[in-house]
């Protein structure tokens, strides 16, 4: 049995330019919750979006497969490829400003997948918003979903991106860094509400964050990545108790505790840098001299 | 020491726009709600609390970029409460502000260069080259980076520039409004060891704003914490995570999530 999303030595290129992601193979079971960590600009983003297609014009897949639900969706036609991811997966995004649209009203937002990928009926569609939205506690959701972004706060609109990515009974969910904006009362609830229907539901969730304490909440395992290499893959409680790379030390090193007055104020070192610069390089050369260019 | 904020019964409120009625003004509301406490010089103060408990509020009365409605700010023995923008001039170089969202606070069309510059101008500096270059040093920036503009900076590097900024000026208070909350954990590090080394060569006293609790453990002496426009606890750091007073205090210590599969981080109803 293979994973539910297997992405097998997935490279993309800046067009012109070096790679993005090098070489990446990760695994996410059915009903798992995978993170993805690494600082900013490691290409956290790009893995998801690669797996939603949805990557941007700039960005070229030179290389690899990825496997949603037994199918590699590079293989696929752009339109199939569309239908399938839409049937498939979802995402949470990062930003809940800018992730809906500000002069459309709520309600037809969550329901526009249901429709125009599905096939729902309108009403039909409109139906199951409303129990989602009650199933995230939004109060009176009929209400909500007449309202305009702006009439929300930032927590209640991350509730309508969590239950419009839930709506059609995605297999696998991309969040994207979903708790960043919020205050961490709010967080801790809205990553509760996340676990909760990802149990319920039996979603596989791939989860990127650059906070390691969500991720020691929220994931069964994780992938470290930098500069577009994956340096450990582990199961949460080894990562945390013995991380296997010098860069996912630092990383640890790197975060603060209100436990541990001493703790977290110490940056990567140079040292580590070099050396995780230098694994990069040599994925690289030896990425090179296996002629990837072949087909 | 002495006291360089000294801040009393201080109440601050804002015209309503989004209940002003179509003629005639807006109704006030009350964000702060009578704040008494003082800064040390030298002194780190962390002010945290959730969304809306008026954090922000409190740090633009400190920088008069707000007047407060009732109540009395001392700055160094000075009362600035109502001063006008001709009084203030000559003091606001004294006290500084960051801000968060680096990306819009800096000016995307003119070089890292010119925005470190901009205010020593304004103010009336000589030797802004020299400047502009001791600045980039402090915060550990390559003079190169003068010519480069905001969007070829990362994250880190762009808050730097805030910072530079802001100490170019040498300032004697500066007031940081989450300015890490958008950074990587690396980055992060790096930003507040850089603070925590500036305020001790320096000299600086710095407020500085967050609601990561863990960040203002590593860096302040003191802490604030703020519910709803009011002080609900406000003590030295070591006392106040031994053993937090306020229920509010302890529900944001409870709701952080440490970096510990085995810390139990009890379910609540969302
Ligand atoms: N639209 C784009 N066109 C070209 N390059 C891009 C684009 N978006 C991102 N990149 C580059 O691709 C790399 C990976 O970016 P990505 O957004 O995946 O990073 P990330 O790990 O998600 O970082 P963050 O934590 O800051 O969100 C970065 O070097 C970035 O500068
Ligand atoms: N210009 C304004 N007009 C009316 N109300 C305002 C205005 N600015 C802020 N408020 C209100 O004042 C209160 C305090 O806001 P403030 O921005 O100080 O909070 P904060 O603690 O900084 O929150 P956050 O963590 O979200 O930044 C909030 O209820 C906010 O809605
Ligand atoms: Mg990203
Ligand atoms: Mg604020």
């Amino acid at each position: 049995m293979s994973a539910f999303l297997s992405i097998r030595n997935l490279s993309l290129v800046l067009k012109g330019g070096p790679r993005l992601l090098r070489s990446v193979s990760l695994d996410v079971e059915a009903g798992e919750v995978r993170g993805l960590v690494g600082e900013s600009g490691a290409g956290k983003s790009m893995i998801g979006k690669a797996v939603l297609g949805i990557l941007p014009r700039s960005v070229e897949v030179v290389e690899g497969e990825i496997w949603l639900d037994e199918v590699d969706l590079l293989k696929l036609r752009p339109s199939e490829r569309r239908r399938k991811i839409g049937a498939t997966a979802a995402l949470i995004p990062q930003d809940p400003l800018t992730a809906l649209n500000p002069s459309r009203r709520v309600g037809p937002q969550v329901t526009d997948r249901l429709v125009d990928i599905l096939g729902w009926k309108r009403a039909d569609a409109q139906a199951r918003a409303l129990e989602l939205l009650a199933e995230v506690h939004i109060p009176d959701p009929a209400r909500v979903m007449r309202s305009y972004p702006h009439e929300l706060s930032g927590g209640m609109r991350q509730r309508v991106l969590i239950a419009s990515a839930f709506a059609a009974e995605p297999k696998l969910i991309v969040a994207d860094e979903p708790t960043t904006a919020l205050d961490v009362t709010v967080q801790k609830q809205i990553l509760h509400l996340i676990a909760r229907m990802q149990a319920r539901h039996g979603t596989a969730l791939l989860f990127v964050t650059h906070d390691l304490g969500v991720v020691s909440k929220v994931c069964g395992s994780l992938a470290v990545l930098y500069g577009g290499l994956v340096v450990e893959q582990s199961p949460v409680r080894d990562f945390f108790r013995q991380p296997a790379h010098a860069y996912s030390r630092a990383l640890l090193a790197a975060t603060p505790k209100y436990t541990d007055p001493m703790a977290g104020l110490n940056p990567v070192p140079e040292a580590v840098i070099t050396a995780v610069q230098a694994e990069v390089a040599q994925a690289d050369a030896s990425w090179r001299n296996g002629g990837w260019r072949h087909d | 020491m002495t006291d360089l904020y000294t801040v009393t019964d201080m109440h601050l409120s804002l015209a309503d726009m989004v209940n002003k009625p179509l003629f005639g003004s807006a109704p006030r509301i009350d964000i702060l709600h009578g704040l008494s406490f003082s800064i040390k010089r030298g002194e780190v103060l962390g002010i945290v609390g959730g969304s809306g408990s008026g954090k922000s509020t409190l740090g633009r009365v400190l920088v008069r970029l707000l007047e407060p409605s009732r109540g009395q700010v001392l700055f160094d023995g000075q009362d600035i409460t109502h001063l006008n923008e001709d009084a203030l001039r000559p003091l606001r170089r004294r006290f500084q502000m960051i801000f968060q969202d680096p990306m819009s606070s800096l000016n995307p069309r003119r070089t890292v260069g010119s925005i470190i510059a901009a205010p020593l101008k304004l103010h009336g500096f000589d030797r802004i080259s020299v400047r502009v270059d001791q600045a980039l040093d402090h915060v550990g920036l390559p003079r190169s980076f003068r010519t480069r503009y905001p969007h070829e900076l990362s994250g880190g590097q762009r808050q730097r520039v805030g910072i530079a900024r802001a100490i170019a000026m040498e300032p004697e208070f500066i007031l940081a409004d989450e300015i890490v909350s958008g950074l990587d954990v690396s980055s992060q590090a790096q930003v507040l060891k850089l603070l925590a080394d500036l305020v001790a060569d320096l000299g600086l006293t710095l407020a500085f704003i967050s609601h990561d609790l863990s960040v203002i453990r590593r860096l302040c002496g003191t802490v604030m914490v703020l519910y709803q426009g009011r002080i609900v606890e406000h003590r030295a750091s070591d006392a106040l995570f031994a053993a937090p007073e306020a229920a509010y205090t302890r529900e944001l210590l409870g709701a952080i999530p440490l970096p510990d599969p085995d810390q139990p981080w009890g379910a609540q109803a969302g």
